[in-house]
């Protein structure tokens, strides 16, 4: 396999958007070319990521209209990926994986989302999709669900009292709004308190409304090109280290939530192919759906034990200065959540942390950074760690 | 290869009450709900079996934000047939209010319920209940 690098790097401010799908990729996608020193006919096939056009605009099939809006030649290939909540990360990872194996030298990958669009009921029913349509979305489950069901199991194997994991599980939400009011780009930029959390109307029995990050409307993309490019067209050159990327079934066949066995397996390819460990990582986009999620994930990783990054944030591990920093950009949380645009937000903020561009929540001295996006109910994991 | 025990054949047992596994020859596990192959051992000599319709909470949650065409609150659970598959389904027969941690562990009975079909389904479907014993 080449080397692989990111060049140029792009999203718009997440939030509520008047933008269409398309307006808001155009914004990113050529932002990123031009930050590359490149022109859109420069680039070889563009890998766009989409999830729920179809009920946010009625629109199927986005990927040759976003071609056409970016001004890409006919000869340039536009292909839609899904994969849930992971829709972004995975079609750079196979934008990666292509120009690795010399297919291609350069090639755009990201997405767009305009979940805001649907409203609460409708769009809670169609991220429902993402369960299994016969055996699991007809109870009623909802994403929040799952990731209840998480914590309530974690509670119970670790024991942990609710009451305990659930103030734990709110400072989770205090760190990614303090990282997220220092990001312009962010959804929400304002601080909470533990209380605004615990006062929260709840969800999903035991998460609280800021235990759950926000329907977001907004894109992202980035421009995955041959190391040489690189070093022709980047000041400061970033580098793909390690991919992983791994399957899990429904729930039911998953059993334990408290270990997520797909993000097991993706994180050890990344760790294999990279030659790097958790030690080595000195900041993290990981994929805080839920206040739940981070800990989760900061224990499938190694950071910590099984059992014990429930308090991370709590002692401020996990924060700006702390031992490893965890979700600067303001995460799920803070930042947002437009779905398939989500893995090339976070892959935009670790590209812009290792280049040292990120001002007030610039992490000191960052050389690796791991992206860990999550799809559906632990469906799909895809990790990627890069380094300066 | 043959489906030996198809969704709409698992949802026909539901309505006359029965629960429809699939008990593998090689390894003896019990595949619920059906799948093409067995869960543990992926084997394919497979014959249709009735389980005991018992079973052990493992998790659950109230949903209070529900999808558009259903109404909260309601309860959503995993549980543990005895005969070791895991199963999601909605526990009845109590206030949702009164869902808490000790429910975890606790013996359930399994059955089955109507849940109407909406915009975007196949239509009306059966799901499994659990009863606290």
């Amino acid at each position: 396999m080449r080397q692989v690098a990111i060049l140029g790097v792009a999203m718009t401010k997440f939030g509520v958007s008047e933008k269409t799908n398309l307006e808001m990729f155009a914004e990113a996608g050529l932002e990123a070319i031009a930050q590359s020193n490149l022109e859109p006919k420069d680039m070889e096939a563009l890998y766009f990521g989409n999830c729920l056009g179809d009920f946010e605009e009625g629109q199927m099939h986005m990927a040759p209209f976003a071609h056409a809006e970016l001004g890409l030649p006919v000869s340039v290939p536009a292909t839609r990926f899904e994969s849930a909540c992971a829709t972004a990360t995975v079609a750079i990872r196979h934008a990666a994986l292509l120009v690795g194996s010399g297919v291609y030298d350069v090639v755009l990958a990201g997405g767009t989302e305009r979940a805001c669009a649907m409203g609460t009921p409708l769009a809670t029913r169609t991220f429902a999709m993402g369960h299994h349509a016969q055996y699991e979305s007809t109870v009623g489950l909802t994403f929040p669900g799952v990731f209840a069901m998480a914590a309530h199991m974690y509670s119970e194997k670790y024991d942990v009292p609710l009451k305990e994991l659930k103030q734990n599980m709110a400072e989770v939400a205090v760190k990614n709004h303090y990282h997220g009011a220092m990001n312009p780009k962010a959804h929400f930029q304002k601080e909470i308190d533990v209380n605004t959390v615990l006062d929260g109307m709840m969800v999903a029995d035991p998460l609280q409304l800021f235990d759950c990050c926000p329907f977001s409307d907004g894109a992202a993309a980035v421009v995955v090109a041959e190391a040489g490019k690189a070093k022709e067209f980047a000041k400061k050159p970033v580098y793909i280290a390690g991919m992983g990327q791994a399957s899990g079934g429904p729930l039911y066949l998953q059993k334990d939530l408290s270990r997520v066995m797909a993000r097991e397996a993706s994180i050890a390819q990344a760790y294999k192919e990279s030659g790097l460990g958790p030690d080595d990582i000195d900041v993290v986009e990981l994929h805080d759906c839920f206040t739940i999620a981070e800990i989760l994930a900061l224990e499938s990783f190694g950071l910590y034990e099984f059992g014990k990054a429930y308090d991370a944030a709590t002692k401020r591990e996990t924060y700006l200065g702390g031992k490893v920093v965890v979700n600067p950009s303001g995460g799920l949380k803070a930042k947002g959540h437009p779905i398939g645009a989500t893995g090339a937000a976070q892959v935009t903020e670790i590209v812009e942390q290792l280049r040292e561009e990120s001002g007030p929540r610039q992490v000191e001295g960052a050389r690796v950074g791991l992206v860990d996006t999550l799809g559906g109910d632990f469906g799909t994991i895809c990790n990627i760690i890069l380094r300066s | 290869m043959d489906y030996k025990l198809t969704y709409d054949q698992y949802q026909q047992g539901l309505e006359r009450g029965e629960l429809l596994g699939l008990k593998c020859n090689t390894c003896n596990n019990v595949t619920f709900p059906p799948m093409t192959r067995c869960r543990e051992c992926n084997g394919t000599d497979l014959e249709i079996t009735e389980i005991a319709g018992e079973g052990t909470m493992r998790t659950f949650t109230v949903i209070r934000v529900a999808p558009e065409g259903m109404t909260a609150p309601y309860v959503v659970a995993m549980a543990e047939i005895d005969e070791g598959a895991w199963v999601m389904g909605n526990l009845v027969d109590l206030n949702p209010d009164d869902a808490d941690m000790s429910l975890i562990g606790k013996r359930v009975t399994l059955g089955s319920h109507v849940v109407k079909g909406n915009t975007y389904s196949q239509g009306d479907s059966r799901v499994l209940t659990f009863s606290l014993i």
